[in-house]
Parts: structure tokens; C-alpha cells; sequence
């Protein structure tokens, strides 16, 4: 054990572990009473709701992103090549945003209800309109931001279906409706539900939504065990249920996948010919293909620019800035970290192919599952009683007091981010080490350069394009990150995600719109460099 | 049983395909050789009912399914189709693969008849195999159980060799010749490869840029080729220059020669005179002899490229025990059962 890539990924490794073993651990410690207490009033809900929100995303991402990715895979319309990057737009507006606006614009007092007052003359309780703030109305939100999802892996699984599949279908008598059926969609099947199990991790994981609308969730009930009720090891353990719910649906999507690579057969193949309709067809399908992008993206953009716009003589301070500042440098140190343990990790796993390095690095790209309100407590729980000893012993050692030095600073956060994101950088850069082939550092050693001159002239050229898109993708994840931001945060820390939560929080939805329009835009960077790639995915093939 | 009249198609007013007749009768097996880009693939897509034709028309079983104005979708014409990479579906196994296109079966029916045929392919074991556990071969045994399930009015194999070993092709293409011969089964493959169509087919079209050259049986093929294509595009040989000394004698350097075909080439004619290699017979005893500029060892024959006193080159094929050395002069016979000539 004396391999120094073995220490150096298992240290940070089991650090970035901690926080939900800690979660989990909170079990050997029963809390009777309150559990008692839980049981009679609100568990039932957090179980019933949380698995609602989570099948009901699943299932409007699932049919939103499966829909579109089919029109877009295999017909010809007006406008198809600049729909096919349109439909991943959402995928910039956090949902608990895209539910501040939304609820701005058909609560009572927003412009549609108004209009449709003062046009018919009715007032209130004259008329039935559908409630916003409901479980229904969180499942809506959510799917119109997270079927991008499916939406991404579908299109890809039906575009690499081979074209001859469909005309064997077709010599064998089935119609192509049949033909959708019975073929393209098994076989794309795993895609698509790896892809919906995405999109239920994060309604899981959904704080901001869930609590603007008032929705008693897992989510929402921890930050009351803890916060309300102030029994922190009743929250952890709370977060180990929700914790198990997700890791369930993990391992029902990775054996919902076991047989992918067999589907790929490597079968030299065409892709198929996009099918021509009449102009009306293709108006109603380039349509359909729209209403998610307007929907999940143009209309909740147009509200918060026009709101940002009445308001921002007012909004656009000093206190503004201090935000963007905040917020901006947070994520880029975070990206920072996230990226240089993406690296070591990547390149241990590439050294040393043994268990001892492939596990923990494994366990701790667990964290993308795990909900950040359950990393949060994961991380408070050990840092808080670490800052106690610490206070303890320079109390009697040296007569000082030195408070909360880790779990009161912003130490805590970038733990919690580098748990979380931690498998968003390590797939980036995995993928652009597995591009380097290991005949290519080979080669470069025959032809005369040193181990670091490899790693100059081979590794560093190669690797930048994924080490600035994982560095890009953890900023602005950082960025819209909620609930860890909201426990974690030292005292008198502002972001701009906490900000536009507390407004919304008190009622002050026009205010909140500069700080979430601030975050839809940056947001919008990684998705025009995913859609970029699509792009120049669907030009090789067509 | 297929009747192909007139066919054309073209992409862009660009013809791909040049009015093109051939029919094949019950049970015959047709093959349509031809190099890339000649059309061929095209012509069995139309049959198939993936490609509208622009003029001709086809009719299967006396009913016709392709024309002008006319296409009958594929899922209605009872054709099966075997395809160059298979698209067998990776998502059902063997027996759910095979029963695929026989929707309207009961379930007793579907597994007799899936039964019968992985028997006839030779796979009687593999029914709940999934595709990636089979091999190339057997694979391409399932995709031609799985087009013959429906009882199609005729069969399509397009390229299907393609993707396998080369030790594997001819074979294989034999033991489905045979299995479809036991089915009596009508059926038109296209292939690249003059072995696969001789392995094959009853009767072979040799096609090139959309046109069909020649539609005849492989000894034809081989022994009176139509035109110059044919001739170059089927097995190895030379053109020689001769002069008609008549109607029927032809004088070359290798001596005189008669054609049995009545011709209009008249005394005086320049001609070319075909030369296979079989046509040239290495003999000891001969007098003409011929000097040796290249050879190829093929095992039980050595395959000569010979320079005549007269400067011309041919090819000899020679039994493998009788080994020159290159740039030695060897005896020569000319053997030449079929006489063909291209007018100059």
C-alpha cells in the first residue's frame, strides 16, 4: 500500500463518501418520540408526495422528450434544424424559477386571471381556475424543465437505429406505425428510461418547487425536522429514506440497462432517411415540436426579462453586484476543486485498474443521486461536531474560542458541491482521457518524450476541450444549486439562487427576476455548447 | 413469377436504372452482379417497394406492385428480404425473430413453424439464443429463417454475404442455394462477387451503369459473353487481335480459329478474339512456346502471364506440378472450345 495513487484517491474519496455515510449512520441512532410524532401527522405525505412528483415528472418528461425526439429523428420539416437544438432551452431555467414565474403569471392576481376578469366581467369565486400551486402544478413544472433529458438520450438511440430495421419491419408486413412499436421503441427503450430515472433524481430532489407551492415532500420535511422541530438526527434520518428511494431507482435504471451494449451491435449502418410530408404536416409538427420550448423556455424567459425590465432602476445595485460576486466566484472555485478531483480521480482509474482505486472513486461519483438537501445535513452533521471539539480544545489549550471554522464557512459549501458534482466533472473527464489511447502515450515514448513531456505534448492539448466543459458544466450547476446552498451558507452569505428564493419567498416575484434571469443566462452557455455538439452530431449522420 | 418490365429509375431526372427487362419462373434463383454503383441495389430496393420506379413496371404472381404511377407499399407485396448487415432485431431472440412477420398465427403455429425452419437453417438448438450470442453466419441463417417465415411470393437477399469471411461465403451460399430449392422459393440476390452468383444462381444479370449487359445462365456468362463488359467483368482473359478471313474463320497469331454463330463480320474485318486463361494449355511437346513474365502460385494451379513471339500478352492456367521459372520459354496449346469475337 505504499502506491501513492492508491492513497492519494482514497483520502478525498472517502472524504467526498462522508456525508452520506453519516446521513445513513443517523439510523443507529433512534429517535422514537419524534418518529412517533412524524408517523401520526406528516410521514405519510412526504412518502405519497415525493413519490408522486417523482412518477409524475417521470412520466411528462417520458412523453415530452420522447415525442419530440421521435418527430425529430425521423421526419424532414421546416425549421427541424434549429428545433432539434431549441428543445434542450429548458434545461437552463432551474425549476424552482421556471415555478416563481409561472406562478406570477396565472395566479389570482397575475395578468391572465385579471384579463379574463376584466373581459367577462367575473369576480372572485365566479369562476374555476386551475390552481398553480399543487402537486399537478409542481409535476407540470418540472416535466417542462426536465424532459430535455429524455429528450437527448431518445433522439440519439432513435437516430442510431439502423435504416434497414425499419424496411425489414416493412418486408415482414408491419406498417411504420407498427414498426414504432414494436421496434424503435424497445430497442431505444433503454435510453429513454435512463433519461426518465434523471429527470425523477432531481424531482426528488426538488426543494425551491415543493416549497413555494406548499407540497409537503421528503425535501421540505427535512429542512422542517431540522430547522422547525431542531432534531438534526431525525432529519438525517429522513434524508437516509429519501436517500433510499433514489438509490433505488438507480439500481432499477442501471437493471433496466443491462442489456444495452448488446444493442449496439457495431453493425455497419445507415441512418435512416428523414421522411418528407405535405407543408401542412410539417407546420403542425414543426408546432408540436415548439410548445415545449415555448412552454418550458420562451414564455418564463419573456416574463422574467419584462419583469427585470420594470424593475431594474430599483433591482440593479451595489447589493446586485455583491450577488453576481458572490455567486460567480463560489462557482468557479467550486468548478476549480470539482475538476482537479475529476483529474486525479480519472487518471488513478486510468493507472491503476484495480479495485482499490476503481471503487471509492465509484462511491463517491454516487453523490450526483443523492439530493442536496441530504448532502447538506451529511456535510453539517460531522463539520459541526468537528467544530465543537476544536472550540473545546482551543478553549483549554490556549483560553481562545475559534467558533464554527468549518461547518460555519464557506469551507462547508465546497464540500457539499464537490460531493454533488463531483461525477458531472468526472464524466467529462473521462471521456476525453478514454480518447487518448494508451498506444498513443506509446507512441509518443517511442518517438523520444519523457512520462511529463507526454503529459505536455500529448495529454494537456487533447484533454482542455472536456476539462473547460466540465469546469463550465459544475459553474453553472454550482449556480442554480438551492437547498445545500441554502443550509450551508455562512452567516450573511448571499447568492444569487438564495436571493431569488427569498424574494419569491416574499412574494416579491418582479424582484427576484434580475437574479433568476442572471442565472437562466448563464445556464444558457453549457446548453449551447450540448446543443452545439448535437449539431455537429446530426450533420455526420444525415 | 417476378416479371421486371421495362424498368427505370431515376433520382433527380438522373437514371439510375436503364429499362431493364427480365422475369424469373417459380422456384428459379436470379443474381444481379455487377460492380458498385451500377444500379443493382437500386433495382432490388424497387422490387422490395422501397423505391418508385419512373417508367416499366414489375408484377409479382401475375399482380402488378410497381409502376409509373403506382407503388404498392412493401409491407403489402409478401416479399422477405435479407439484408447486407441482417437488421435482425437486437431486442427479441431468435424465435421471437423468426416469428416476427407471422402476426396473424396462433401461438402453436408460430412455434411449429419457427421450429421447421431453424431445422432447415441448420440451427435447431438457438431458438432462445439473443442475437449478439450468435456468430456472423448463424446470424445471417436467422435473418434468411426470419424472411422465409411469412411464405414470401419471393425472396431478396441484398449483399448478404458481404459482412462475413471470405473462407465462409461461398459455402454458405451454396447451402442456402440448397435450402431454397428445397422451398422451391423464387429468389433474386445482388452481390459484387462472381462466386457468390455462380454459387448461387440459376441465372445471372450482370448490370453497369443501370444498363443490363447480359441476362444468362454462368456457363453462358463465362463462355459467350455479349459484349466487351461481360467478358472483362467475368472471369480473367485477353483480348487478341485477329483478322476474318470469312464470314466464320478468324486468323490471330495463335493460329486460326472458326466461330460456330453466324455473324455479319465480313473477310477483312479487324476483330478481338476472347482468350481465357483454361483456353491456353501449357504442353511440353508444343512447338509455339511463349516466355514467362509473371506467375501465381493458387495451389493446384499456377496461373501464368505468358508474352508471345508476337509480343501480345495471355494468360495461362497450368497445373500446379508444372513450375517455370519466370523469363523461361514454355510450350504452349491453344485449347478453344468457344469462339468469341468483338468486332474492333
Amino acid at each position: 500500500m505504499r502506491d501513492i495513487w492508491r492513497w492519494s484517491v482514497l483520502m478525498p474519496a472517502l472524504l467526498l463518501a462522508m456525508p452520506v455515510l453519516v446521513v445513513f449512520t443517523s439510523l443507529f441512532t433512534p429517535q422514537p418520540d419524534i418518529w412517533l410524532h412524524l408517523r401520526q401527522t406528516v410521514l405519510a405525505d412526504y412518502v405519497i408526495n415525493s413519490l408522486l412528483l417523482a412518477t409524475g415528472t417521470g412520466i411528462g418528461a417520458l412523453l415530452l422528450g420522447t415525442s419530440s425526439a421521435w418527430l425529430i429523428s425521423q421526419y424532414q420539416f421546416i425549421g427541424r434544424r434549429y428545433v432539434q437544438w431549441m428543445l434542450l432551452l429548458p434545461l437552463a431555467v432551474p425549476a424552482y424559477i421556471i415555478a416563481y414565474t409561472y406562478t406570477g403569471m396565472l395566479d389570482f392576481s397575475g395578468p391572465l386571471q385579471t384579463a379574463l376578469r376584466s373581459q367577462f366581467g367575473w369576480h372572485y369565486g365566479d369562476y374555476w381556475f386551475p390552481e398553480i400551486r399543487s402537486l399537478g402544478g409542481a409535476i407540470i413544472m418540472l416535466s417542462l424543465v426536465l424532459y430535455p433529458y429524455v429528450y437527448m438520450l431518445a433522439r440519439t438511440a432513435f437516430r442510431e437505429q439502423s435504416a434497414s430495421l425499419l424496411e425489414a419491419s416493412r418486408t415482414l408486413s408491419l406498417s411504420p406505425r407498427r414498426h414504432f412499436w414494436q421496434v424503435a421503441l424497445p430497442l431505444a427503450r433503454p435510453a429513454i428510461l435512463t433519461g426518465t430515472a434523471l429527470a425523477m433524481m432531481e424531482a426528488f430532489a426538488d426543494y425551491g418547487t415543493v416549497q413555494y407551492f406548499g407540497i409537503a415532500t421528503f425535501t421540505t420535511g427535512i429542512f422542517r425536522t431540522w430547522f422547525g422541530m431542531g432534531n438534526q438526527v431525525a432529519a438525517a434520518q429522513l434524508a437516509a429514506m429519501l436517500t433510499s428511494f433514489v438509490l433505488l431507482l438507480l439500481v432499477l435504471e442501471r437493471w433496466s440497462r443491462r442489456k444495452i451494449r448488446y444493442y449496439h451491435q457495431g453493425q455497419q449502418h445507415q441512418a435512416p432517411m428523414l421522411r418528407t410530408v405535405s407543408k401542412t404536416r410539417q407546420l403542425l409538427l414543426l408546432l408540436l415540436c415548439l410548445l415545449p420550448v415555448c412552454l418550458g423556455f420562451v414564455i418564463p424567459a419573456a416574463q422574467l426579462i419584462s419583469w427585470a425590465l420594470s424593475n431594474y432602476q430599483v433591482t440593479l445595485n451595489q447589493q446586485f453586484a455583491q450577488l453576481v460576486w458572490n455567486s460567480f466566484s463560489l462557482a468557479a472555485i467550486a468548478a476549480g476543486i470539482s475538476v482537479m478531483l475529476a483529474l486525479l480521480f480519472a487518471y488513478a482509474k486510468r493507472l491503476r485498474q484495480d479495485a482499490v482505486v476503481q471503487t471509492p472513486v465509484r462511491v463517491a461519483a454516487l453523490g450526483y443521486a443523492v439530493p442536496g438537501t441530504v448532502i447538506a445535513i451529511g456535510v453539517m452533521l460531522p463539520l459541526a461536531w468537528l467544530d465543537g471539539r476544536i472550540d473545546l480544545l482551543a478553549e483549554q489549550w490556549f483560553g481562545t474560542r475559534t467558533g464554527l471554522v468549518f461547518s460555519g464557512s464557506v469551507f462547508a459549501l465546497l464540500l457539499a458541491y464537490s460531493v454533488r458534482f463531483l461525477a458531472v466533472s468526472l464524466h467529462s473527464v473521462e471521456a476525453g482521457l478514454e480518447r487518448i489511447k494508451p498506444s498513443m502515450d506509446n507512441a509518443a515514448r517511442s518517438l523520444g518524450c519523457t512520462p511529463l513531456q507526454v503529459l505536455k505534448k500529448v495529454h494537456v492539448p487533447l484533454l482542455s476541450g472536456s476539462v473547460f466543459s466540465a469546469l463550465l458544466l459544475v459553474f453553472v450547476d454550482v449556480l442554480k444549486e438551492l437547498p445545500a446552498t441554502l443550509i450551508l451558507r455562512p452567516f450573511n452569505f448571499n447568492t444569487l439562487a438564495v436571493r431569488t428564493y427569498e424574494l419569491a419567498s416574499d412574494e416579491r416575484l418582479a424582484d427576484s427576476a434580475l437574479p433568476a434571469l442572471a442565472i437562466v443566462l448563464v445556464s444558457l452557455l453549457p446548453v449551447i455548447l450540448l446543443a452545439r455538439s448535437v449539431d455537429v452530431a446530426s450533420k455526420g449522420k444525415n | 413469377m417476378l416479371n421486371i418490365q421495362k424498368v427505370s429509375i431515376a433520382y433527380a431526372k438522373h437514371n439510375v436504372v436503364n429499362n431493364i427487362c427480365f422475369s424469373l419462373d417459380q422456384g428459379q434463383i436470379g443474381c444481379l452482379v455487377g460492380p458498385s454503383g451500377c444500379g443493382k441495389t437500386t433495382l432490388l430496393r424497387a422490387i422490395a417497394g422501397f423505391e418508385p420506379i419512373t417508367a416499366g413496371s414489375i408484377s409479382l404472381a401475375g399482380q402488378a406492385v410497381s409502376a409509373a404511377d403506382m407503388l404498392l407499399a412493401p409491407e403489402q407485396r409478401q416479399v422477405g428480404m435479407v439484408f447486407q448487415d441482417f437488421a435482425l432485431f437486437p431486442h427479441l431472440n431468435v424465435a421471437d425473430n423468426i416469428s416476427f412477420g407471422l402476426r396473424h398465427s396462433t401461438k402453436a403455429n408460430k412455434a411449429a413453424k419457427v421450429k421447421q425452419l431453424l431445422q432447415l437453417v441448420g440451427l435447431p438448438d438457438l431458438a432462445q439464443r439473443y442475437i449478439y450470442q450468435l456468430s456472423g453466419g448463424q446470424q445471417q441463417r436467422v435473418a434468411l429463417a426470419r424472411a422465409l417465415a411469412p411464405e414470401p411470393k419471393v425472396l431478396l437477399l441484398d449483399e448478404p454475404f458481404s459482412s462475413l469471411d471470405a473462407e465462409l461465403r461461398e459455402g454458405l451460399a451454396r447451402e442456402i442455394r440448397h435450402i431454397l430449392q428445397q422451398l422451391n422459393i423464387t429468389a433474386v440476390m445482388v452481390t459484387h462477387d462472381q462466386n457468390e452468383a455462380f454459387a448461387m444462381a440459376d441465372i445471372v444479370g450482370v448490370m453497369q451503369q443501370g444498363q443490363l449487359q447480359q441476362w444468362a445462365t454462368p456457363y453462358e456468362l463465362y463462355h459467350k459473353p455479349a459484349n466487351r463488359f461481360v467478358a472483362d467483368f467475368i472471369g480473367r482473359g485477353v483480348l487478341l487481335p485477329g483478322t476474318m478471313l470469312d464470314a466464320q474463320q478468324v486468323q490471330t497469331n495463335l493460329g486460326r480459329f472458326v466461330q460456330r454463330y453466324s455473324s455479319a463480320l465480313q473477310a477483312g474485318d479487324k476483330v478481338e478474339i476472347l482468350i481465357r486463361p483454361d483456353d491456353i494449355v501449357h504442353d511440353d511437346t508444343s512447338n509455339v512456346t511463349a516466355l514467362v513474365v509473371e506467375k501465381a502460385f493458387r495451389g493446384s494451379h499456377i496461373l501464368y502471364r505468358l508474352t508471345l513471339n508476337s509480343g501480345e500478352q495471355v494468360q495461362c492456367l497450368a497445373l500446379s506440378h508444372h513450375n517455370h521459372a519466370i523469363g523461361e520459354h514454355i510450350g504452349i496449346r491453344l485449347d478453344l472450345d468457344h469462339v468469341v469475337l468483338f468486332p474492333k
